[in-house]
């Protein structure tokens, strides 16, 4: 039916999101983040076969306080995308749909996400240093 | 298409403030309005409601302000209980009916608009033709090539247990129009709806025509547009899980292998 004059009702506009829909696009987002981190190290493997002096400025840039922060970015998508795929994969058994799992399946989620990302940056600051 | 803005003919304007005329327990409900005569934009009205003299429930004061505020304004309801799913809109940032959300639950002012992504006839009334084509697509009717009983097909108790959360949908469409996947990619894609009530002919021991039903849901934008995003159980006003149901049909697929 040719109806092309009729307005579009507001949607992202107007929609609260629930806490699973803002996890889901989560998801997708850490999973850009990812795709940059994959070329990031890429680099920083070439920059170790180019020799001595690709890699020190390498790792000066991958060391400045901004290649920390982008670093840290990357590590917590890492662990909320592993961690997020392990609950997709539950939910591919027909497990854990229910409103219930679902909040506490996402907390733990977040919550692994977080505790493994600190853990990831103690553990290479302590052996790093 | 993912498109996160409003084409220009659907961005929403300020529109008019009606004003009670007294009373202490004032509501104010801000409503989006559209008049295809008017060649104009939709626009964002405000009633104020008195809620001592008013029902419970968002529909009662949608039914008020029609009846003695502004007659122009258009909804669709009929059962007043939840059973007709007619009076499916988007409220305070949720899609429900407005005969059983209760306006008490509503912090601030009451937003009322049509249901998501959406084309919109008038106010609050959606063009549902392409999710009401889609329901037909999956054949939703029980097919079998046995030669009927003289009596009723039956069921085991456990058989027909499986069509509980299925058969009670009221197809309102709260979680096809919750669903960003079906936001993006309505043209093609099922959606929560139309998978679930899919999902009730597939769970159904009576149906013979499992295989085929199956072969037309394997489909890239059919079925497997669901991220599990899970919106639509969120929403359901009945209670349902229709993210469940789809994970069934995709898991169905797989074991058939």
């Amino acid at each position: 039916m040719a109806t092309p004059n009729r307005p579009l009702s507001p949607h992202l506009q107007v929609y609260k999101l629930p806490a699973s829909a803002q996890l889901s696009i989560s998801h997708r987002i850490t999973g850009v983040i990812l795709c940059g981190g994959a070329v990031l190290l890429t680099y920083w493997l070439m920059a170790a076969t180019y020799g001595p002096e690709a890699f020190a400025t390498a790792q000066a840039i991958l060391g400045s306080w901004i290649g920390k922060l982008v670093l840290l970015g990357v590590v917590f998508s890492l662990w909320y995308h592993l961690a997020n795929g392990i609950r997709h994969l539950i939910w591919d058994t027909g497990r854990g749909l229910e409103l219930p799992q679902l909040r506490t399946s996402g907390m733990v989620v977040v919550a692994a996400a977080v505790i493994l990302t600190i853990a990831t940056f103690v553990l290479a600051y302590t052996v790093g240093s | 298409m993912v498109e996160f803005t409003l084409p220009a003919n659907s961005k929403v304007t300020e529109g008019k403030t009606f004003k009670a005329s007294g009373g202490s327990n004032i509501k104010t409900f801000r409503i989006y309005r559209y008049d295809p005569d008017s060649g104009q934009n939709p626009r964002i009205d405000s009633y104020e409601v008195d809620l001592d003299k008013c029902g419970p429930m968002v529909l009662d004061a949608l039914i008020k302000i029609k009846n003695e505020i502004d007659p122009t304004l258009a909804f669709r309801r009929s059962c007043r209980e939840g059973v007709c799913g007619s009076c499916a809109f988007n409220i305070d940032g949720t899609n429900t009916l407005a005969c059983t959300k209760s306006i008490d639950e509503i912090k601030g002012d009451v937003k009322v608009y049509p249901l998501p992504h959406m084309p919109v006839i008038k106010d609050l009334v959606p063009d549902l033709n392409v999710p009401y084509a889609q329901y037909r697509s999956i054949e939703p009717w029980l097919q079998a090539d046995t030669a009927p009983p003289t009596g009723e097909r039956l069921q085991s108790p456990e058989e027909r247990e499986k069509l509980d959360g299925l058969w009670e949908c009221i197809l309102c469409f709260c979680c096809q129009t919750s669903c960003p996947s079906y936001w993006w990619n309505g043209d093609r894609y099922l959606g929560p709806a139309i998978l679930l009530q899919a999902y009730r002919w597939i769970a159904d021991s009576r149906d013979e025509a499992t295989g085929k039903r199956l072969d037309s849901l394997d489909d890239p934008y059919r079925l497997f547009r669901c991220h599990t995003i899970m919106n639509c159980t969120n929403t359901c006003p009945k209670g349902l899980n229709p993210g469940k149901a789809i994970a069934e049909i995709k898991k169905a697929l797989v074991q058939r292998r």
